[in-house]
């Protein structure tokens, strides 16, 4: 039940994840933050077993940081995807993580960017990417409504479309959801949709 | 407890063999006894029945269950448990309620008392909430042993942390030792829902992880198969500004609804407070008399008596 989704619009990526931690029929958390910041640039949304979530999305934050400190530049977006599906690939015939992750990303050079990586290491650089069951609604809604170089408004407003879509047509819907924006100005948290208050 | 049978229905066509071929057996004897029984004039006929015999005749099944009588069963392999189980699915799995909540002046923590296995009650006095150490509690659902060995274990790093730091943990480091712990040994049967409650620098903390490796960060959780029921009473009775007495009243009435509606909890309800200067045990109460004293028995409306007949 848990959605996340993604697009890139003109000069920026926005990720769109829901806040439920759930345990069969339990809701535990209805704030549970899963969009990540890697680094100054770059958004990690970040789906599925909870421990896998955490502990993989850790993993990889710390990485980056190390690979930034030995180094003195920041991986691109597309060299920290690629490490990602890297650790997922070698992990994936011993001890597989269970995790599915949308990267967004900005750098200087190249400019926004977004990465799709399945938990079975799948890679794809894509304009729109959306993961759970959420997925069935999300997709086609961006499919029809997007086109490339949207303004930060548009893109919201196609977010906002896609989370009542979901809010309407998932039998057991997330309640609340979170939006976060990458663009030159860095990685930030953009807004909340809740129905409850945690 | 879930009693094993045989697949009905490979057991109904063996027993019908086994019966027939017992039957022939039996009708062999009682050939060889009618031939006599002519002579004697006994009849027997009567002592051959249709439906196999309980005892000797049945030491051909090894399992030693009577036969069902035969009529057609739905597609399960256990008919009788089958609605139950259908509800033991999403029920949450370990059997006990426990409960902790952040407010304004600290920490509550409760817990039932009850041990169960399957539908056997084997203690209701066990300690589910665990001292970790004098600022620190852990509660205990899943696996006993489990939850007791890795909570002492989680202890003896705090308190290496503490020497090696010269400064006590965090709650968040407590847990996040605990859940990397746990993450190692996933896939490998442990079986723990934990909750660690302690007052840090920071202030209060509550921490939930449990054995499938997550780790949440909360003000409010309940864990354990009668944790549904408690979130019920919980989230309608909870405020933040709520006194040390007013928050023991509210843990204690979601742990005692939890036991009177979940099998698997039970016993004393205790309840503890984990303050700015460490925790304290504030009340150890049975649930059985908490029930007569929340819903005290009412004497019945008479509407009609009997009396004795007044004769003249």
């Amino acid at each position: 039940m848990e959605c996340v989704f993604g697009m890139v619009g003109k000069g920026f990526a926005l990720v769109v994840a829901d806040t439920s931690a759930v345990n069969s029929i339990l809701v535990h958390k209805s704030n549970e933050d899963k969009i990540m910041v890697l680094d100054s640039h770059k958004l990690m949304g970040a789906s599925g077993e909870a421990g896998d979530r955490a502990q993989f999305t850790e993993y990889v934050q710390k990485n980056v940081a190390l690979y930034q400190y030995r180094n003195g530049i920041p991986l691109t977006t597309k060299a920290a995807a690629n490490f990602m599906r890297g650790e997922l690939a070698t992990a994936l015939r011993k001890n597989p993580y269970m995790v599915n992750i949308v990267l967004a990303g900005f750098d200087k050079d190249t400019g926004p960017s977004l990465y799709f990586i399945d938990y079975i290491a799948t890679l794809h650089k894509v304009d729109k990417a959306a993961f759970g069951y959420g997925s069935y609604f999300a997709l086609s809604m961006m499919d029809r409504h997007y086109h490339p170089n949207m303004t930060v408004d548009e893109a919201i407003k196609l977010a906002e479309q896609c989370i009542e879509e979901i809010r309407s047509r998932l039998v057991v819907a997330p309640q609340n959801f979170v939006i976060k924006i990458v663009d030159k100005d860095g990685a930030r948290e953009h807004s909340w949709r809740r129905t409850t208050k945690d | 407890m879930t009693i094993f049978l045989p697949c009905l229905g490979v057991c109904k066509s063996l027993l019908q063999v086994l019966s027939r071929s017992t039957f022939s057996l039996l009708n062999q004897r009682s050939g060889l006894t009618s031939r006599l029984e002519v002579i004697m004039m006994l009849d027997f006929s009567g002592l051959e029945s249709s439906a196999p015999l309980y005892g000797g005749s049945n030491e051909l099944l090894s399992d030693g269950f009577s036969a069902a009588p035969s009529f057609d069963l739905p597609v399960t392999s256990d008919f009788d448990d089958f609605q139950k189980n259908s509800i033991q699915m999403v029920k949450p799995a370990k059997g006990t309620t426990t409960l902790a909540f952040i407010f304004k002046e600290g920490v509550m923590v409760a817990a039932d008392s009850r041990a169960s296995m399957g539908g056997y009650i084997s203690s209701q006095s066990v300690k589910k909430i665990i001292e970790i150490n004098p600022y620190m509690l852990g509660t205990m659902a899943g696996g006993a042993a489990d939850c007791q060995f890795w909570h002492r274990n989680l202890g003896i790093k705090c308190r290496l942390h503490e020497l090696a730091n010269k400064r006590r943990i965090s709650v968040t480091g407590a847990s996040k030792l605990l859940a990397n712990i746990l993450y190692s040994y996933r896939g490998m049967g442990l079986s723990v829902g934990t909750m660690i409650a302690g007052w840090d620098e920071k202030g209060p903390g509550l921490y939930y992880v449990d054995s499938e490796g997550g780790r949440l960060k909360g003000t409010k959780f309940s864990v354990g198969s009668g944790s549904p029921y408690a979130y019920g009473v919980l989230d309608s009775g909870y405020k933040y500004d709520m006194t040390i007495d007013e928050a023991a009243e509210l843990a204690r009435r979601a742990i005692y609804h939890a036991t009177f509606r979940d099998g698997a909890s039970g016993g004393v309800a205790s309840v503890y407070h984990v303050g700015p200067t460490g925790w304290t045990k504030l009340s150890v109460d049975d649930v059985g008399e908490l029930h007569y004293s929340y819903y005290p028995v009412e004497p019945t409306i008479v509407e009609q008596e009997m009396t004795e007949a007044v004769v003249a």
